[in-house]
């Protein structure tokens, strides 16, 4: 990553034009054609740090509501119960952690009965019985861009 | 909460996923939807201004881009103390999410902030940072050690 693109990062995550021609505007800013703007996009998705450009909803505006999750997983069994978790597509978040409850993730869906039906079969299917579930009573802050800091050199790069 | 039309959700359906890299990505979502681009643009913004849409723009795999170090850090803070404490929290711009949770036999931490560096030793000093400006609560720093699943939501799926 050179400094143009932690520039378009920067600007692709915050200032996203809703415009007709949403890429010549973003490189109007940058000083660049909108065809080298593309080509960057499309280069930081083919490398993964881009996931995706689009809208980040307000799940519970869309009438759905969530929780986090943290399970007690025996160190031989993460992979299998990872499997597990992950193959519901309600649950977006997945992360191993340093604590007992070593595996937490979130669940999000239509409805309070889908969330606990969700947990009961992930309950069932692994076997685990010790879910802590943490669901949000109130929202401080919800924010979900980082910044990429001109002069710095972004980190190391998966290819 | 609002009940969403077919046409809305729709939308909602379309820019969940990945905005096309071209010159008039949202004419090209119009044809898809049926709609005309002016419309696709209404729609969004009116989203937009009724926090249905949180943000537009593109979202970051931080792993990838060299941002592994994450901790969610969790502190155990009296009831009615707790606003306090979030709001001064969600003032920092290192702090991604903060959300109060509820509390379980065995789970005592109620305040919840998650945080993101390049290193381990980043995210602890943050961590202190954090801990000294809300008060002397009982807190944890709980690191991240791998990520097992990150998606976005899709809503809206079953027919």
């Amino acid at each position: 990553m050179d400094a143009l693109d932690r520039r378009l990062l920067n600007l692709v995550q915050e200032e996203f034009p809703l415009t007709p021609r949403p890429y010549l505007e973003l490189a109007q800013r940058l000083g660049v054609s909108e065809s080298e703007v593309i080509a960057r996009l499309r280069e930081l998705k083919r490398k993964g740090i881009i996931r995706r450009i689009g809208a980040v909803f307000d799940l519970r505006k869309l009438g759905y509501v969530s929780t986090l999750c943290a399970l007690k997983v025996p160190p031989e069994r993460l992979e299998e119960v990872s499997e597990i978790v992950n193959s519901f597509p309600g649950i977006t978040h997945n992360y191993l952690r340093e604590d007992e409850y070593n595996m937490w993730f979130t669940l999000i869906g239509p409805s309070r009965k889908h969330l606990d039906r969700v947990l009961e079969e992930i309950k069932a299917r692994t076997g685990l019985t010790e879910l802590l579930e943490l669901p949000a009573e109130r929202p401080f802050k919800i924010r979900v861009n980082f910044d990429f800091k001109d002069g710095e050199d972004g980190g190391a790069e998966v290819i | 909460m609002r009940k969403l039309s077919e046409t809305e959700k729709n939308i909602v359906r379309f820019f969940q996923g990945d905005l096309p890299l071209e010159p008039r990505p949202f004419q090209k979502a119009a044809e898809i939807l049926g709609l005309n681009e002016e419309e696709v643009l209404a729609y969004l913004k009116a989203f937009q201004q009724e926090g249905l849409i949180r943000r537009f723009g593109a979202a970051i795999r931080h792993w990838q881009a060299g941002i592994t170090a994450n901790a969610m850090v969790v502190w155990r803070v009296p009831e009615e103390e707790v606003e306090a404490a979030g709001s001064k929290l969600a003032s920092f711009k290192e702090v991604t999410h903060c959300y109060q949770r509820k509390t379980r036999p065995g789970w005592p931490y109620n305040l919840f902030a998650m945080i993101h560096g390049r290193t381990r030793e980043e995210c602890e000093d943050l961590a202190r940072k954090l801990a000294r400006s809300i008060g002397h609560y009982e807190y944890r720093v709980i690191f991240s050690t791998a990520e097992l699943k990150k998606e976005s939501m899709r809503y809206f799926t079953e027919k």
